[in-house]
C-alpha cells in the first residue's frame, strides 16, 4: 500500500507531447523499451534514478557573508504554503541569528542542492531538519572558529544573536567576522544537537511571511512576470481533443505576418511573435484537422473505471472486489459505495515560463513544484545534459500538487529554440483547465460490520483509480482489508493538494455516520468508542468542544456534522454546522471548527492560514467542483463554468491549533482538506436523513 | 499599432500598440507593470483589476483603445512616498495572502471599495468582492483585513 501511495505523488503516466525528433533517438537509446517506458508510471524510473547523495557539507546548504547576513539554499520551492519563512525561522533558530538576517534561495537547480520536489508535505519533516542540522553545525563550526581564536574552550562560549561571545572575557565576534565571508568547510557527519521545541524563541512563533510587502504592493516576480532582453511572446496549438493526431495543417497564412515565426515539431505547433495579440492572431490563422478518437464522458465514467483494471497491475489488483469479509459475523452490516469526480487545481497563475538558449545552455524560469525534474525533463526532451539545463522557480501563484510536470517550460524551450529568442509562454485559463492533469476520480466500496455495543467488527475499502493516500483506517478492527486498485485512467491524473485521502475520507467518514446512526449512536461518541490513536482522540475532543458539540439536536434550519482523519503525520478533525433550503435542499454552510495537529507548530499564524486555506478550497470539490468532459474534450473550462468557492460561499472558519511540542513537526499543507466533506455530508443527513455519497455533493452547487 | 499616451498611476506613459490589445496585457507585456496579473482574461476572476477613474474595471476586458484618456491606477501605484495605503497596511497585518497572486486584484477592488462605501458591512464586503477568486482561500482574513483598513481609515481621518 505505502508504495502505491508514494508512486501517486509525482507520476503522470502520460506526457503531454514528446518531440518527433526526440521520439526517434530515444528508440535509438532505449531501443524497444520505450513503449514500456512510457506505459510504466513515470515516478517508478524516478525514484530508481534518486540515488542522489544530498551534500554533507555545510557550504552546500549555507553561507555567512562578511557582514553576517546568512543565505540557505534549498531545493524546495514557495508557493504560498509559507515555507519560505518557516524553513528560514528553523534555520535562525538553531544559528542563533535574527530571522531577518537570512535569505532563502530555493528551487534554483544550480544553486541549490538537488531535491525530488516539493510535495507530500515532505518539506516540514524532511528540509526542516536537513536544515537545522546544517545550522546547528554550522554554529558548533562557528564556535570552534572563535575558540580557536581565543585559545579558549568552544564548549564554554556562548552563541546568540549572530555572535559568539566568552563570557570569561566578555570578548565577542559576530559571525560575519569570524568567517570574514569564507565557505564555511565543515560536514555533517552525526547528527548535531537540535534545539527541543519547549526552548524555540524564533521558530514556534507567527514570523511575519518573509518578502510580505513585495506581494502587496506587485513587486514580486512571480514565473508569468519574468521579462528577458528581446523576449518573444509564445503561444501554442492545441488538438482539438485528447489522444488527437494531426491530419493536416496549414501555417502559411501565419508565416505571413511581420514579425512571426512558426514553429513545427512533429504535432507540436507554435507561434512567437513580439507581442502577445501578435501571437494570438498568428495562432487563430493557422488551419489544423485532428483527429480526435472516441473517448469516454462523465456519464460513463464510474462504470469504466470499475471495468478496467490497469493492464499492467499485479494479479493482487483485481477488477472486481469480491466481498472477502461478508462472512465475519456482526450485528449490523452496511455495503455502501461513494464517488468523486475529476477536480482541476485551477491555481490562479496558470502553468508559465521563460525559457533563454544562451551558448548552447538552457535557462528556464517556470512555476513548478519540482525544478530539478523539470530542468531533467528538459534535458530529456532536447537531448542536452542536465548540467546544461538550469531551471529557477520563482516563487509562484498556487499549485496545489497541479504543477508537478513541466509541460510549459518544455514547449516555452522548443519555441524559444525555433525563435533565436527567450520566450515567453503563459497558458490559458482554459488551457490550464484543459491540458493540465486532474485530480483522478475515484469509486469506493466499502462493506463493514459493527456490533450492538459500538464496536467495529470488519471492514474491507476497495478504492478504484483515485488513489492509496489516507486509505488505511485509523480506527480500531481486526484484519482490515484494504485495497487500492489501479484502473486505466480515463484523463490525464496526477497529484492533487492530499491526493486520495479526500476521497478515501469522504468515504470512510460518511461511511461511519451511517453506522453510527444505525446504531443510533452519536457520530463522535462511535467514533470515539473505536479510535486508540490517542492524536486522533485529541483532535476530535478539540474540535467537538470549540464547536459546542452535541449541545443542540440538528434541524434543517442548523445542522451538524463531524469527520476527521489522519494522513501524512498530521491529525484534523472538523465539525460543520450548515442549514438546508427547504426547497431545493440547497447547503449553506454556516461554521466550520478545524482541530489540527502535526507535531510541534513551527509558525502557528502561517499554519492558521494554511488551514483555513485547506477548509475553504475543500469546499468546491465537497460541493460543486467536478470536471465535465465528453470525446476527448472538457466542457467546462472556464471560471464561469467551473464554480471555484468564492467569498459567498466561505462560512466562518475557527481553526483549533494543537500544538504538541514534543512531537517532531509534520507538513501540513494538504491534509486539512480532507474533513469537510464528509462533515457536510453527514450534516446534511442530521438535517434531512438523506445520504450524499458523491462528491460534489451537488445538492449545495 | 498607434501612439498612445495613457494616463497610469499619476504619469504619462506613451505606448505603442494596436488599440484592441487589453489594457492588461499592455501593461505587463509592453511597461512592465507585472503587478496587474493574469487569471483568465475572461473577466471571471479579478486578478487583473484596476481602477479607471477610481473604479474597478477587469483590464483584460478593456482594450487600451477605450482607455486612452482614462486616470488608470494599478497596485503599483497604491503606495505613497514609501508608505502602503490602508488596505496594503492592513493585508500585510492580517497576513490575509498565500501565494499572493490574487493580492493585487484584492486590495486594488477593497480599495475601491472603501472609496463607495468608508464602512461597510460583511454583506457589502462579499458582494463586492465577489467576483475576486483566491484559489489559496484566504477570504476569511481579507474580509478581516478590509475591515481593519476601513477602521485605520476612519482613525487616521479623525486624528
Ligand atoms: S484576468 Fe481579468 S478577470 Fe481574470
Ligand atoms: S493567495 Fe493564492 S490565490 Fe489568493
Amino acid at each position: 500500500m505505502k508504495e502505491l501511495t508514494e508512486l501517486e505523488a509525482p507520476g503522470l503516466r502520460e506526457q503531454l507531447h514528446w518531440f518527433e525528433l526526440d521520439r526517434r533517438d530515444f528508440l535509438k537509446l532505449c531501443g524497444g523499451g520505450l513503449l514500456v517506458c512510457l506505459a510504466s508510471r513515470p515516478a517508478l524510473a524516478q525514484r530508481r534514478r534518486e540515488g542522489h547523495e544530498l551534500p554533507k557539507e555545510i557550504s552546500a546548504w549555507l553561507s555567512i557573508d562578511a557582514n553576517g547576513k546568512v543565505t540557505v539554499f534549498t531545493g524546495k520551492i514557495e508557493t504560498g504554503q509559507n515555507v519560505r519563512t518557516s524553513l528560514a525561522q528553523q534555520v535562525a533558530e538553531e544559528l542563533r541569528v535574527p530571522f531577518n538576517s537570512i535569505t532563502m534561495v530555493m528551487g534554483d537547480t544550480d544553486l541549490t542542492p538537488w531535491d525530488a520536489g516539493t510535495f507530500g508535505s515532505r518539506t516540514t519533516p524532511t528540509m526542516g531538519p536537513e536544515l537545522r542540522n546544517m545550522a546547528a553545525s554550522a554554529r558548533d563550526l562557528l564556535a570552534q572558529e572563535a575558540a580557536r581564536t581565543w585559545n579558549a574552550d568552544a564548549k564554554a562560549l556562548t552563541v546568540a544573536d549572530g555572535r559568539v561571545t566568552n563570557p570569561k572575557t566578555g570578548k565577542s565576534l559576530t559571525f560575519g567576522e569570524i568567517t570574514r565571508g569564507q565557505k564555511l568547510t565543515g560536514a555533517v557527519e552525526s547528527e548535531p544537537a537540535l534545539t527541543p521545541a519547549t526552548e524555540w524563541k524564533i521558530a514556534g512563533t507567527s514570523v511575519p511571511k518573509a518578502d510580505g510587502r513585495d506581494f502587496v504592493t506587485g513587486k514580486h516576480k512571480y514565473p508569468s512576470d519574468i521579462v528577458r532582453p528581446e523576449m518573444q511572446f509564445g503561444k501554442v496549438l492545441r488538438p482539438s481533443g485528447f489522444h488527437a493526431t494531426l491530419v493536416s495543417v496549414d501555417t502559411s497564412a501565419a508565416e505571413k505576418m511581420p514579425g512571426v515565426k512558426v514553429v513545427r515539431d512533429g504535432d507540436f505547433i507554435g507561434v512567437t511573435a513580439p507581442d502577445l495579440l501578435t501571437a494570438e492572431r498568428a495562432l487563430a490563422k493557422i488551419q489544423a484537422k485532428w483527429n480526435v478518437p472516441p473517448q469516454i464522458s462523465n456519464a460513463e465514467l464510474f462504470q469504466y473505471i470499475r471495468s478496467h483494471p490497469e493492464q499492467d497491475g499485479d494479479t493482487q489488483r483485481n477488477q472486481s472486489a469480491p466481498a472477502q469479509s461478508s462472512n465475519v459475523n456482526a450485528d449490523v452490516k452496511l455495503d455502501q459505495h461513494y464517488t468523486v469526480q475529476y477536480i482541476a487545481h485551477a491555481p490562479l497563475e496558470p502553468r508559465a515560463a521563460v525559457a533563454e538558449w544562451q551558448d548552447g545552455k538552457l535557462n528556464v524560469w517556470t512555476g513548478t513544484q519540482r525544478p530539478f525534474a523539470v530542468r531533467d525533463q528538459l534535458a530529456t526532451a532536447f537531448r542536452i545534459p542536465s548540467s546544461k539545463v538550469r531551471v529557477r522557480m520563482p516563487d509562484m501563484g498556487g499549485a496545489y500538487g497541479g504543477k508537478h510536470t513541466g509541460e510549459c517550460a518544455v514547449e516555452a524551450a522548443r519555441l524559444a529554440k525555433g525563435a533565436g529568442k527567450p520566450v515567453r509562454l503563459v497558458w490559458t485559463r482554459e488551457e490550464e483547465f484543459t491540458w493540465a492533469y486532474f485530480r483522478p476520480a475515484g469509486w469506493i466500496e466499502i462493506r463493514s460490520g459493527v456490533n450492538r455495543d459500538g464496536k467495529l467488527a470488519f471492514w474491507e475499502f476497495h478504492n478504484y483509480n483515485s488513489g492509496g493516500a489516507g486509505i488505511e483506517t485509523p480506527y480500531d478492527v481486526p484484519n482490515p482489508i484494504t485495497q487500492f486498485h489501479p484502473t486505466e485512467e480515463p484523463l490525464r491524473q496526477g497529484s492533487y493538494r492530499a491526493l486520495a485521502a479526500t476521497a478515501n475520507h469522504f468515504a470512510r467518514e460518511s461511511h461511519m455516520d451511517e453506522l453510527a446512526h444505525a446504531l443510533n449512536m452519536d457520530p463522535l461518541e462511535f467514533r470515539l468508542k473505536n479510535l486508540s490513536d490517542d492524536r486522533m482522540r485529541a483532535v476530535f475532543q478539540a474540535a467537538a468542544d470549540r464547536f459546542g458539540w452535541g449541545r443542540e439536536k440538528s434541524t434543517p434550519q442548523r445542522a451538524f456534522g463531524i469527520a476527521g482523519g489522519t494522513d501524512k503525520g498530521g491529525r484534523v478533525a472538523t465539525c460543520v454546522e450548515l442549514s438546508v433550503d427547504p426547497s431545493d435542499h440547497r447547503i449553506h454552510l454556516l461554521r466550520v471548527v478545524q482541530a489540527w495537529e502535526s507535531g510541534a507548530v513551527v509558525n502557528p499564524n502561517g499554519l492558521r492560514n494554511q488551514m483555513m486555506g485547506a477548509v475553504t478550497m475543500a469546499i468546491g470539490g465537497a460541493l460543486f467542483e467536478a470536471i465535465q468532459f465528453k470525446d476527448g474534450r472538457i466542457l467546462n473550462p472556464h471560471f464561469s463554468q467551473y464554480r471555484v468557492p468564492r467569498f459567498s460561499d466561505s462560512p466562518k472558519i475557527e481553526i483549533v491549533l494543537v500544538d504538541r511540542k514534543d512531537l517532531p513537526s509534520a507538513g501540513a499543507g494538504e491534509i486539512g482538506v480532507v474533513g469537510l466533506a464528509p462533515a457536510i455530508g453527514n450534516a446534511f443527513f442530521a438535517a434531512t436523513g438523506t445520504r450524499l455519497r458523491d462528491m460534489p455533493m451537488t445538492a449545495g452547487g | 499599432m498607434a501612439d498612445f499616451r495613457l494616463n497610469i498611476n499619476g504619469k504619462v506613459l506613451p505606448v505603442r500598440a494596436d488599440g484592441q490589445e487589453s489594457l492588461l496585457s499592455v501593461l505587463r507585456n509592453r511597461l512592465e507593470m507585472t503587478g496587474t496579473k493574469y487569471g483568465c482574461g475572461e473577466g471571471e476572476c479579478g486578478a487583473c483589476t484596476v481602477l479607471l477613474e477610481g473604479k474597478p474595471r477587469r483590464s483584460c476586458r478593456v482594450s487600451i483603445g477605450s482607455v486612452a484618456h482614462s486616470r488608470i491606477t494599478t497596485i503599483e501605484g497604491l503606495e505613497h512616498d514609501g508608505k502602503l495605503n490602508p488596505v496594503q497596511q492592513a493585508f500585510l497585518e492580517e497576513e490575509a495572502l498565500q501565494c499572493g497572486y490574487c493580492t493585487s486584484g484584492m486590495i486594488v477592488s477593497a480599495t475601491a471599495l472603501l472609496r463607495e462605501h468608508p464602512q461597510p458591512s460583511e454583506k457589502q464586503i462579499v458582494e463586492f468582492m465577489n467576483g475576486n477568486i483566491c484559489r489559496c482561500g484566504t477570504y476569511p482574513r481579507i474580509i478581516v483585513a478590509i475591515q481593519r483598513a476601513s477602521k485605520s481609515t476612519a482613525e487616521g481621518s479623525r486624528a
